[in-house]
């Protein structure tokens, strides 16, 4: 039976029953959240999709319009709450580019840190949580088991498991505990070798493989114009990264760490000799790759964390000091995005002098992921929608804010 | 005749027959039902610690103490409390009725499955055909459920159950018919009997493509027992939950106390039809039955003598019957294990694998499963035919032991041909196309005690 068709109304032979829309959603347990699908389908293939949001929205960017910056951080947390540092961080940073406030060396590497540690446990929830989308449970297990342990460093440092509100405009809210970065490295030297169990259980996996492979192809065209980032657009091959091709005051974070964007040039991904190879099913911006992305990202976190360490306990300066509660914000408008777990993370804020920002807005990356549902769930079977939007890794909370 | 249930109320405390038979119907389901609902007790305790096992948590630990034994009853409880809800929309008949209908389907099947030599509810010459048979109709169940539900996920996990269960039945189907043709009989307790002996002897091992044959049989019987990696029925990121989605309380419970059932007794058919049924890898059992024989029936013996004092009919023959009866305890313990071993294999598969997707179960049954039975079903045909007709026993492995086997299995054409004609000759009652009655092969005097041993069938 063919899954993937031009035009979805020419199924097989032309035989079809009749149409019956149902909704997937929202109280649904793979829709991650609260998203709504409505499917049209015929028989198991569906024929049409359409996602409907809003049903986690909590007017945040209004509220960010009463309150100063430094109040706000808790409701950026809220957003993507996999990857509340990620968040902290979009957001300290696009304020800091209003203020135009300078960072010491060691308030950057501390952020790259906790930054490449949330990429990580965020990743990690997404890879288990797209193994329950496909119907096995126990790498979700296998995943959070790992991601604990990232909590508890992270609890550790800021008193919080998921939103942690640390990252703040200006710095930090308190330096690094005595004896972290030693927990830190262990942790990394016990997690790496992990990672090829979870190769053993989903990557490589024969049925994982024929779930996924070929599965939700989309074209790097489309995934450009979509506006897909992170390991989605990635996953289609488009070599984009913020973190190396992103603004300014982004980028320098990153400044002297070696380090290869995630994505398929010429049949290979960098690293790869390590890992699992390409299954011959698997189409470039496939599900599969989608997620393998995903995976090879973590390891690749991985290595920034370790060279981040290396740095920040090197570096000069103090952990840097968050700006006052009430500062007054300068008069103009700073827009800046960064590469969060799930792509390009966009903050956007209008002064009018006050210490309240008079406008705030968010680009959220699952937003502009969710959008090709419509067009790669068409023709697909109805087990195949869970597993397109599973690799999309969406968060409802980021995409209602 | 065996002394069955029925006899021994009948002879030992003068009960009228129709009484008796009727006290040993009762004791008989009374039997299965604990056995089935104490297992499926067991079973979904062990699912939950199988899993927790192998996710890395530690499953219940709580109630009833050590290794939270008591979980499931627990559950039970919780589940009796649970308000029964009936949608609106749903078919109140046909709602209510559906996962009684699994229920005692997968009940019913206990009847015919020995436990061990001749322990069955119902000895049947065509126990193989009957426990497939009511399996089938477990189907009606979840697409019931799924019509009556009133509900699209329910109805899409119904549909794909019956495009399931009815595919799967093909092959598996197949692959039954291989081990009945090779003992040439139906009856599972002379299926188990035959493959007595060294762990060689067992079909599984008869030749290549039994062996293949054991392995599509499992993913058949997993399939049509709607166990993960083909779970679509009721698959949870796709359907919500499938058939069940609508069911609250103990009427869900009961789908699972089937399932369960079900889960076990498929095991035990493949373990019957494979695996040596309640022989064990190395016979034990007979090593020990001849100890039983000279050490322990004496004393056995002498408290058949002092219950002789209460049962007035006991027979001096009736003390090596209580020796077999231990042996047969044993059996029973070995069949439980191979049981227990195809379930948590099916657990183990569930935990680990992801779903397959309803084209692709599809594609696994007729592209893979039917021409595979069907090309081993030829295959072990040709094998024994070769095997027959040349006379050579062309062992696979190399070492038997004990009476059953190849051998055994090979000549039970032949014997059965030989006793059939001993049977027409010498007592006109006795069923003349198949020998391998309840009442195991009747009036076989030319047969040596040896073989009368081993082809007693169910009977003691």
């Amino acid at each position: 039976m063919a899954t993937q068709l031009d035009d979805p109304r020419i199924i097989e032979f032309d035989v079809r029953t009749d149409e019956m829309l149902v909704n997937m959603g929202p109280q649904h347990p793979s829709t991650h959240g609260v998203l709504r699908l409505v499917l049209r389908t015929d028989g198991e293939i569906v024929s049409e999709v359409e996602p409907h949001i809003g049903y986690l929205h909590r007017c945040a960017e209004k509220i960010g319009e009463n309150l100063t910056p430094r109040q706000w951080i808790p409701y950026t947390d809220r957003m993507d709450y996999l990857a509340g540092m990620n968040m902290n961080l979009g957001w300290a940073l696009a304020v800091e580019k209003l203020v135009d406030h300078e960072l010491s060396e060691k308030a950057k590497h501390l952020r790259v840190i906790l930054a490449e540690m949330g990429r990580i446990a965020s990743h990690l929830v997404g890879m288990g949580a797209y193994g329950l989308d496909l119907g096995t449970f126990s790498p979700f297990l296998y995943a959070f088991r790992e991601r604990e342990k990232i909590l508890d460093l992270f609890e550790e440092a800021c008193g919080a498991r998921l939103t942690y509100s640390y990252l703040t405009p200006g710095g930090a809210t308190a330096d690094l505990p005595n004896g972290w970065l030693q927990k830190c490295e262990a942790f990394l030297e016990q997690f790496e070798p992990i990672i090829q169990e979870y190769h053993a259980l989903l990557t490589t996996n024969a049925i994982f493989v024929k779930r996924t492979a070929s599965i939700g192809v989309m074209s790097p065209e489309m995934a450009v114009d979509f506006g897909c980032t992170g390991p989605v657009l990635r996953g289609s091959g488009v070599d984009y990264d913020l973190r190396r091709d992103g603004e300014e005051r982004y980028t320098e974070m990153y400044d002297g760490y070696a380090f290869e964007v995630i994505v398929q040039k010429d049949g290979h991904y960098p690293r790869d000799h390590d890992y699992p190879a390409v299954p011959k099913e698997a189409v470039l911006g496939d599900c599969w790759h989608r997620f393998y992305v995903r995976m090879l990202e973590v390891v690749q976190a991985i290595d920034i964390v370790r060279q981040a360490i290396d740095r920040y306990s090197t570096a000069s300066g103090d952990y840097g000091v968050p700006i006052k509660l009430t500062q007054k914000l300068p008069k103009g408008e700073a827009y800046l995005e960064t590469e969060s777990p799930r792509g390009q993370m966009g903050f956007y804020l209008i002064s009018h002098g006050d210490s309240i920002p008079w406008r705030v807005r968010a680009r959220s990356s699952s937003f502009c992921n969710l959008s090709v549902t419509s067009d790669l769930c068409r023709g697909c079977l109805i087990a195949d929608v869970p597993a397109i939007v599973g690799s999309l890794d969406l968060v409802m909370g980021e995409i209602d804010r | 005749m065996s002394p069955t249930v029925a006899d021994f109320f009948h002879n030992s405390f003068r009960l009228p027959e129709s009484l008796a038979y009727l006290t040993a119907a009762v004791i008989h389901c009374v039997l299965i039902i604990l056995v089935v609902a104490v297992g499926a007790l067991l079973f979904i305790w062990l699912e939950r610690k199988v899993s927790g096992r192998i996710q890395d948590r530690l499953g219940p630990t709580r109630v009833g103490g050590a290794f939270g034994w008591l979980q499931t009853l627990a559950d039970g409880i919780k589940l009796i409390a649970k308000e029964d809800i009936t949608p609106k929309d749903a078919d109140w008949l046909l709602f209510k009725l559906a996962p009684y209908i699994g229920f005692a389907a997968s009940y019913c099947a206990y009847i015919a499955l020995p436990f061990a030599d001749g322990w069955a509810a119902r000895h049947m010459n065509t126990a193989v055909f009957f426990i497939l048979a009511v399996l089938g109709i477990e189907v009606f169940s979840p697409i019931l459920a799924g019509y009556a539900s009133g509900s699209k996920w329910s109805l899409f996990g119904a549909i794909r159950e019956a495009a399931q269960v009815v595919s799967y039945e093909v092959p598996l189907g197949m692959c039954v018919v291989v081990p009945v043709f090779l003992c040439g009989t139906m009856n599972l307790v002379t299926i188990g009997n035959m493959q007595a002996g060294l762990f060689t002897n067992w079909l599984v091992f008869n030749d290549p493509f039994t062996f293949v044959i054991a392995v599509v049989y499992f993913t058949c019987a997993t399939a049509s027992v709607n166990r993960a990696p083909f779970d679509l029925a009721e698959a949870e990121s796709e359907l919500v939950a499938g058939f069940h989605t609508e069911y609250s309380g103990l009427r869900w419970s009961f789908f699972f106390m089937a399932e369960y059932g079900s889960m076990f007794l498929v095991s035990g058919l493949a373990a019957i039809l494979f695996f040596g049924g309640w022989h064990g890898p190395i016979p034990i059992g007979e090593i020990l039955g001849d100890f039983l024989a000279y050490v322990v029936t004496p004393l056995v013996g002498i408290v058949a003598w002092l219950l002789s004092f209460v049962f007035k009919n006991v027979h001096t023959a009736d003390h090596v019957a209580v020796a077999g009866h231990i042996a047969n305890s044993l059996g029973c313990l070995n069949f439980l294990l191979k049981g227990l071993i195809g379930v948590t294999v099916m657990m183990w598969v569930r935990w680990t694998l992801p779903r397959l997707r309803i084209d692709q179960v599809m594609t696994t049954c007729l592209k893979y499963c039917v021409p595979i039975a069907a090309i081993c079903f030829l295959g072990a045909l040709g094998w024994r035919v070769a095997d027959w007709t040349t006379g050579a026993d062309i062992p696979l492995v190399g070492i038997h032991y004990g009476k059953g086997g190849r051998g055994m299995v090979r000549e039970s054409w032949v014997e059965q041909t030989q006793s059939a004609k001993v049977a027409e000759n010498d007592v006109p009652d006795a069923p003349i196309t198949d020998p391998n009655a309840s009442d195991g092969p009747t009036g076989s005097v030319e047969q040596s005690p040896d073989e009368l041993l081993t082809m007693k069938g169910g009977d003691q």
